[in-house]
């Protein structure tokens, strides 16, 4: 299984190098100011790629899967929501099996408050799911992977209210910049990043329009 | 991220709702589901770690169970650790002063200080010398913050469920406080609260107990329990305190029950859909009448529950200053 999924992401990465312009070997010049002004604006997925991941994580799903009846998704919100919504139709229409989807909202486990980092954390809408994640096989879908924490917190969250079989992760974007041992089981795309990129994942459901979009940032002279 | 523009939470305690602002106010109402969510969990474990490793101290120079316990389970749910002072048997009977306690307490890196006592102003003695973050658990015939602010939300949660409206605030909510005006920090918390928050506020009660120049706050005054009910959405009934009672401010217990106690009858004068509320403890048949307190329309129970939750988003936002 696990062969499988590193294949399907060399692909990827081939095709991405062969196609877009992902990899990051261009020039930063700390000295020139005029980079600072214009930031270079990339689209990385564009509707139909983001309709092919999807179909294509629900087939790897189904497949990692055998007992389909036992799998549940949870969405960490706001953007992993719509994505496992659109993942649960795939797979209903694979399998003919409704998979039940929640939303998980890692705010309250986040180990970056003291540090100030962390916004928005004020918002009113939280966790909620209503299933017993005891026994299930619970793939955690995201929208962009970046350091890892987030996964870390959902990690925690999930194991607070019982304890799965299995927990997988499930992600549209990698942007390859962990900090923490984790991986996705199951992903999208693969991107090259630097902390100072932005990378945007507008969902038809959440902003209107399904497109990905990386923002090359101007890296500060001093890394850490 | 920030679709309703960023929002910031900067104070360190948490003294007088006089204080706030009403976005501040919103900021914890809105925190304030989440973590009554925590607490209804079903399976697993009913508690989160945003305060994990921190020291929370009770410090309760007044008798009190049900705020001192909604404090100590609202920091345990938080994963903090906690402290009671047992005053009765602290250094406070060996003449220490609060500040030297606090300073001694802050020696053991504590991090929330959660107050009550009978003087007006401890609290914001202790917050404005003190590192520490203080609460302030009720200070004399003051303020009682945390007790209003986990009123409103159980007043927005009732408004929300009767309208159907999902964001419906405290805009244009008539609310009538029966009882002990005078005395009660939490008629004044309460009364800053609900007018910050746009609520329309009636106090009621004998003329000895309503203090001079209540109107100022902005609030309708009675002395007829029929009136101040009529169109009300909240009808809130604060404890006759009989411990306080040595002064007799009304000529009898049962001249007061005849006239503002809330039963079915005096009822009659309030609308279908408004709710009862009360602090506790209840005296039951003075203040308010047992099938009252027992019947359909009282959500006091919901209030100790939603007590917790707003609790801890107040510990949340103090200790972690969270933004966005």
């Amino acid at each position: 299984m696990h062969d499988g999924a590193l294949l399907k992401s060399n692909d990827l990465r081939r095709r991405s190098e062969a196609g877009l312009t992902l990899t990051s070997n261009r020039k930063i010049c700390p000295m020139t100011n005029a980079s600072s002004e214009e930031l270079e604006k990339t689209i990385i997925m564009d509707a139909d790629l983001i309709r092919s991941s999807v179909h294509r994580l629900a087939q790897e799903i189904v497949a990692a899967n055998p007992d389909i009846h036992s799998v549940a998704l949870l969405g960490v919100l706001k953007r992993g929501r719509p994505l496992a919504d659109r993942i649960a139709r795939e797979i209903k229409e694979m399998t003919g099996v409704s998979v039940p989807v929640g939303s998980l909202s890692t705010r309250l486990y986040r180990d970056d408050l003291r540090s100030g980092r962390v916004t928005g954390i004020t918002g009113t809408t939280g966790t909620h799911f209503d299933f017993d994640v005891d026994g299930r096989n619970v793939v955690i879908v995201d929208d962009v992977l970046s350091t890892g924490r987030t996964v870390r917190a959902a990690l925690d969250e999930i194991i607070d209210y019982g304890r799965p079989k299995r927990i997988q992760l499930a992600c549209l974007v990698d942007r390859r910049l962990r900090e923490l041992p984790i991986q996705a089981d199951f992903l999208g795309w693969s991107v090259e990043t630097t902390p100072a990129d932005h990378v945007s994942v507008r969902l038809v459901e959440t902003d209107g329009e399904d497109v990905v979009l990386l923002e090359r940032g101007v890296e500060e002279a001093q890394e850490q | 991220m920030a679709e309703q523009g960023i929002r910031l939470w900067s104070r360190k305690d948490l003294v007088a709702i006089e204080d706030l602002s009403r976005s501040e106010i919103e900021m914890i109402l809105d925190l304030a589901p989440q973590f009554v969510a925590v607490s209804q969990r079903e399976s697993g474990i009913k508690k989160v770690p945003l305060l994990q490793g921190r020291l929370v101290v009770n410090w309760f120079f007044e008798p009190s169970t049900r705020t001192r316990t909604s404090f100590e389970l609202a920091a345990k749910r938080l994963s903090a650790d906690t402290l009671t002072m047992n005053v009765a048997v602290s250094s406070a009977k060996k003449g220490e002063t609060l500040h030297d306690t606090l300073y001694n307490i802050e020696a053991m890196h504590s991090d929330i200080v959660v107050i009550r006592h009978s003087y007006a102003g401890a609290a914001k003695i202790l917050a404005d010398r003190h590192p520490s973050s203080v609460i302030n658990a009720g200070d004399g015939a003051h303020e009682h913050p945390t007790q209003a602010l986990l009123d409103a939300f159980t007043m927005r949660q009732h408004i929300r469920r009767l309208r159907q409206e999902e964001n419906a605030g405290l805009d244009g909510v008539r609310v009538a406080i029966i009882g002990d005006i005078a005395h009660s920090r939490v008629a004044r918390s309460n009364i800053w609260c609900l007018k910050k928050l746009g609520a329309s506020v009636t106090v009621c009660g004998p003329s000895t107990l309503l203090p001079v120049e209540i109107e100022k706050m902005g609030v309708r005054v009675t002395t007829k329990l029929r009136e101040a009910l009529e169109d009300v959405d909240v009808v809130y009934v604060l404890r006759i305190q009989l411990e306080r009672q040595q002064k007799c401010l009304f000529p009898s217990l049962r001249e007061y029950v005849r006239l503002f106690r809330i039963d079915e009858e005096s009822l009659k004068a309030a609308p279908d859909h408004a709710i009862v509320m009360h602090p506790g403890p209840i005296n039951r048949d003075v203040e308010l009448s047992a099938s009252v307190a027992d019947g359909p329309r009282n959500v006091i129970l919901e209030q100790v529950s939603n007590g917790v939750a707003v609790r801890m988003a107040v510990m949340h936002l103090l200790v972690n200053k969270p933004q966005g």
